[in-house]
């Protein structure tokens, strides 16, 4: 049984393909990555799956529903999370609260007790702020549990947004290029952290550039090259398709330059 | 068509012509520098209110308007770089409430130079109504349709030929690449808070014989020309024209046909109904951040 | 402890309950006392609207629509109609409730200066109503209102709608807190700061937005009918565009997002006015001008400005962590 079902998928924007005619199953459970050079689609087909973009055509079944058209909250209601290539951290709060806010679907509550503060929900902020903070440590930000968001280094907000998307419990986590713009130190200790999240039954879908990070975690990797399927299965048989050498992997200065990245 | 039907178009395209004018104002506002002016009425206060002084001290009316252009052009400059300037990259509520805080300031300012009192503005040209097809217009009407078209033909040029007019084009296009380009950004935000005013004053100057004028002219002048500017969808130059005359004939015609009790809400419930259906405005630019 | 006392739910509440109950020392005169009270209402719409404009960041240039139509359907529910004020207010308060949700779904869908446009667009269009339909509103010259009787109690005199305006602006800054605190509140923070970023997590923005809207027209009518029973008269003036400017003045003045901020921005720009008549010709032009200049110079709001000059000093000696980005 597949977790995420993806049907001939597309995605147009004026003239330009961005994601073209894409089907694929992901099983839960696994760390599945996608590559691919820049422009790809990568992020719009991320996009596509949390419902920030609609597709032009296709369907995207997850869990056994048919999610195609709808809302991004309602993607997040059934338990699909993300991380943003261009961060979406919410800079006017505190780091905590930005975990916190991850929590809002098993928080929310009520206008009225939400006005009032009931007891109940006093307390239950208080459990959301000790998950939160968990949760903070967890992904290995215990220096910031009193830092204000805008306050906080970039490699930092990258691993707050995870925990963010953790917070939601999410059953399918996507993260768009967790490892960009992180030194090399902060790019092996995120090794770890992706590689624990299935153990905590988060099926990962994994967009990255750093070809260390994605062969040393990943299941099965997909290619997508012009927003096409270039190729796709298990890491060991990607990494020597003749086919991904050629368009991504072998190919000129530029794509060696963002292996090392 | 019925002569009643051509009066009322006739009427409508010529405040139709003024709402564009004030439109153009506020686009071309927007686009050097993303900031709405509210301050934008104010200069058609300017220029109706300076026109009415300076031809009670006796000078003709050759010498008067570009004189009261001139006097709006130079607040508008002096708007520039003495509010908007020193606030650069502040949110846009903050710039919103600075140049309406502008507004209400050239007000006050206005009940002190001048009064508050209405004045009359003579005709340019005396006014014996011209009838045309069983409809009167009267000569200041098309003293305001002439000189708005000249005006629009005027800005078509100088944004399609001449170098300034490209280089405030391409900063509203996109300012990082205009600046890399060489294009001096902060002196087209300031030309171009001084062009809007321009076209505020004009407006201002054409209008005051048919309507009279006053310090707070600007206020529903300014709004509806805002609305205008919104209609066309904001930053686009065609789109402020369209918008403007659009407004002005949809506003007579409901106002003559309908409840001339609420002439003054219908461009809000136009504008209204339109965002209800195009967010962005009729020739808005569509389409958010990407993420 | 004392952690608890300084936070801002619990130390700023008390401050402000000892602000209040200190306050009649000063007022010596009626007068005084009139403007506490007009204080003490506009700071009430604009804890609500502050909710909206500082916390969800969604503007409104049309809330004295609001204010005008509790003021408005108190006036000729009770005064015309003859209904007990409290059974008006209620009514009231529940339609705006409801016109500011059937509006507000398709109006916030717009974003930034559309967004203004359009709740500018509502106010005008509420203002032209009541100036128009003067057979129940008596148009531009308004309409005598009956004083607030509560049972058979009548609320009259400036000392008595002292107290009892200071209790309902402790009680509105107190919602404001809590709803702040809240997953709700935070969900509206968020939806400012990023929009995909909140729906990822699984909040409906658009929701959201409509709930701050309605709270805000609802803290609007309710100043509205209670300024009307107040002064005994409601006129257009107080629905006009400019008093929708005023109301966001003091929003922006005191400070977005800070609910203490919009408390103290009612407080100045209220009195404001009143000290500049001194001027009298000259009122307007200084009224305008320290509105610019606020904004030019504090662009952030009074509190939180001088929230950040306190801060940086007591900071100073450690280190000069904080700036951010
Ligand atoms: N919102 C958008 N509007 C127009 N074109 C877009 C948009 N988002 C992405 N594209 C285009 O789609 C293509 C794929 O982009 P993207 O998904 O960001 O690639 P990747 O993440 O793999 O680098 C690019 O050509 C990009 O310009
Ligand atoms: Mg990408």
């Amino acid at each position: 049984m597949s977790l995420l079902r993806v049907e001939a998928l597309s995605k147009k924007f004026g003239g330009v393909n961005a994601v073209e005619d894409l089907s694929f199953d992901i099983p839960p459970g696994v760390v599945y990555s996608i590559i691919g050079p820049n422009g790809a689609g990568k992020t719009t087909l991320l996009n596509l799956l949390t419902g920030i973009y609609q597709p032009s055509a296709g369907r995207i079944v997850f869990g056994g529903h048919d999610l195609t058209g709808r809302a991004p909250y309602e993607y997040a209601n059934h338990g699909i999370a993300r991380t943003f290539q261009n961060l979406q951290v919410f800079f006017n709060m505190s780091a905590l609260e930005n975990v916190m806010v991850g929590r809002y679907m098993q928080e929310r509550c009520g206008l009225a007790a939400a006005l009032l503060r009931t007891p109940r929900l006093a307390r239950a902020e208080h459990a959301c702020r000790e998950e939160a903070a968990e949760l903070m440590r967890y992904v290995g930000l215990h220096n910031y549990l009193s830092a204000a968001a805008d306050a906080m280094p970039y490699g930092a907000l990258k691993r707050l947004e995870i925990a963010r998307a953790l917070a939601t419990r999410p059953k399918l986590m996507l993260l768009d290029e967790p490892a960009a713009g992180l030194n090399p130190t902060e790019a092996l200790e995120l090794d770890d952290l992706i590689g624990s999240l299935t153990g905590r039954g988060v099926t990962v879908v994994l967009v990255e550039h750093n070809m260390r990070l994605v062969m040393g975690v990943s299941d099965h990797i997909l290619v997508l090259d012009y927003g096409r399927k270039l190729a796709e299965g298990p890491a060991a048989t990607v990494r020597n398709d003749p086919k991904v050498i050629e368009a991504y992997l072998g190919s000129g200065v530029a794509a060696a330059a963002e292996m090392h990245r | 068509m019925s002569a009643q039907f051509t009066q009322y178009l006739l009427t409508g395209l010529t405040v139709g012509a003024i709402y564009a004018l004030v439109a153009l104002g506020f686009s071309i506002i927007f686009n050097a520098s993303n900031v709405i002016n509210f301050a934008q009425g104010e200069f058609v206060m300017i220029g109706g209110m300076a026109t009415v002084s300076l031809i009670a001290v006796g000078l003709p009316y050759l010498l008067a308007i570009p004189l009261a252009v001139a006097a709006a052009a130079l607040v508008g400059l002096a708007l520039e770089k003495f509010a908007v300037e020193p606030a650069r990259g502040a949110s846009v509520v903050t710039l919103i409430i600075i140049t309406i805080g502008a507004s209400i300031f050239l007000r006050g300012l206005a009940t002190i130079i001048w009064d508050k009192r209405f004045h009359a503005l003579k005709p340019f040209t005396g006014d014996a109504p011209i009838t045309i097809a069983g409809a009167t217009i009267l000569p200041q009407s098309l003293w305001v349709l002439g000189v708005t078209l000249a005006v629009v033909l005027a800005l078509s040029w100088f944004f399609g030929r001449t170098l300034l007019g490209k280089a405030m084009l391409a900063t509203s296009h996109n300012r990082l690449a205009a600046q890399l380009a060489g294009i001096n950004v902060r002196m087209v935000l300031f030309l171009s808070f001084g062009l809007s005013a321009a076209l505020g004053a004009v407006a201002g100057i054409l209008i005051a014989p048919i309507t009279t004028t006053s310090y707070d002219v600007g206020v529903m002048l300014g709004l509806k020309g805002f609305a205008a500017a919104m209609l066309g969808g904001m930053g686009s130059g065609v789109g402020a024209v369209v918008g403007g005359i659009a407004l002005g004939i949809t506003e007579t015609m409901s106002a003559g046909y309908l409840s001339s009790a609420y002439k003054d809400a219908i461009a809000f419930v136009i504008i209204l109904a339109v965002l209800f259906f195009m967010p962005s405005g009729l020739f808005g630019k569509r389409g958010g951040e990407r993420v | 402890m004392l952690a608890r006392l300084a936070s801002p739910r619990t130390g700023g509440l008390l401050a402000l309950a000892v602000v209040i109950a200190l306050l009649p020392l000063a007022l010596t005169n009626k007068y005084f006392y009139d403007i506490a009270v007009l204080v003490g209402l506009n700071a009430i719409v604009c804890v609500g609207l502050n909710l909206l404009i500082g916390y969800a960041g969604q503007i409104s240039l049309g809330h004295a629509g609001f204010f005008g139509l509790g003021a408005y359907g108190s006036a000729i529910l009770a005064s015309r109609y003859g209904w007990p004020p409290l059974a008006a207010m209620l009514t009231t308060t529940l339609a705006v409730a409801a016109l500011a949700y059937l509006v507000g779904r398709p109006i916030l869908r717009l974003k930034g200066h559309y967004l203004a446009m359009a709740t500018l667009g509502l106010g005008v269009i509420i203002f032209m109503v009541i100036t128009t339909e003067d057979k129940y509103t008596g148009g531009p010259d308004g309409i005598a209102v009956v004083p607030l009787s509560i049972g058979g109690f009548v609320l009259q005199g400036e000392r008595i709608w002292y107290w009892v305006v200071g209790a309902l602006l402790l009680v509105a800054v107190w919602l404001a807190l809590n709803l702040i605190e809240s997953p709700a509140g935070r969900a509206l923070r968020a939806l400012h700061s990023s929009e995909v970023g909140a729906e990822v997590v699984g909040i409906n923005a658009a929701e959201h937005k409509v709930m701050a809207f309605v709270i805000s027209a609802v803290f609007a009518s309710v100043a509205g009918s209670l300024a009307a029973h107040y002064s005994g008269f409601v006129t257009p003036g107080k629905v006009a565009f400019l008093h929708s400017i005023e109301l966001v003045t003091m929003v922006v003045f005191g400070g977005m997002a800070s609910t203490f901020g919009a408390v103290v921005g009612a407080a100045v720009l209220t009195t404001l006015p009143q000290l500049l008549a001194a001027f009298e010709d000259y009122e307007m032009m200084l009224f305008g001008a320290v509105m610019m200049g606020t904004m030019i110079f504090m662009p952030r709001g009074v509190v939180p400005s001088l929230a950040r000059l306190f801060q940086s000093r007591r900071q100073q000696p450690s280190s000069g962590e904080g700036s951010g980005t």
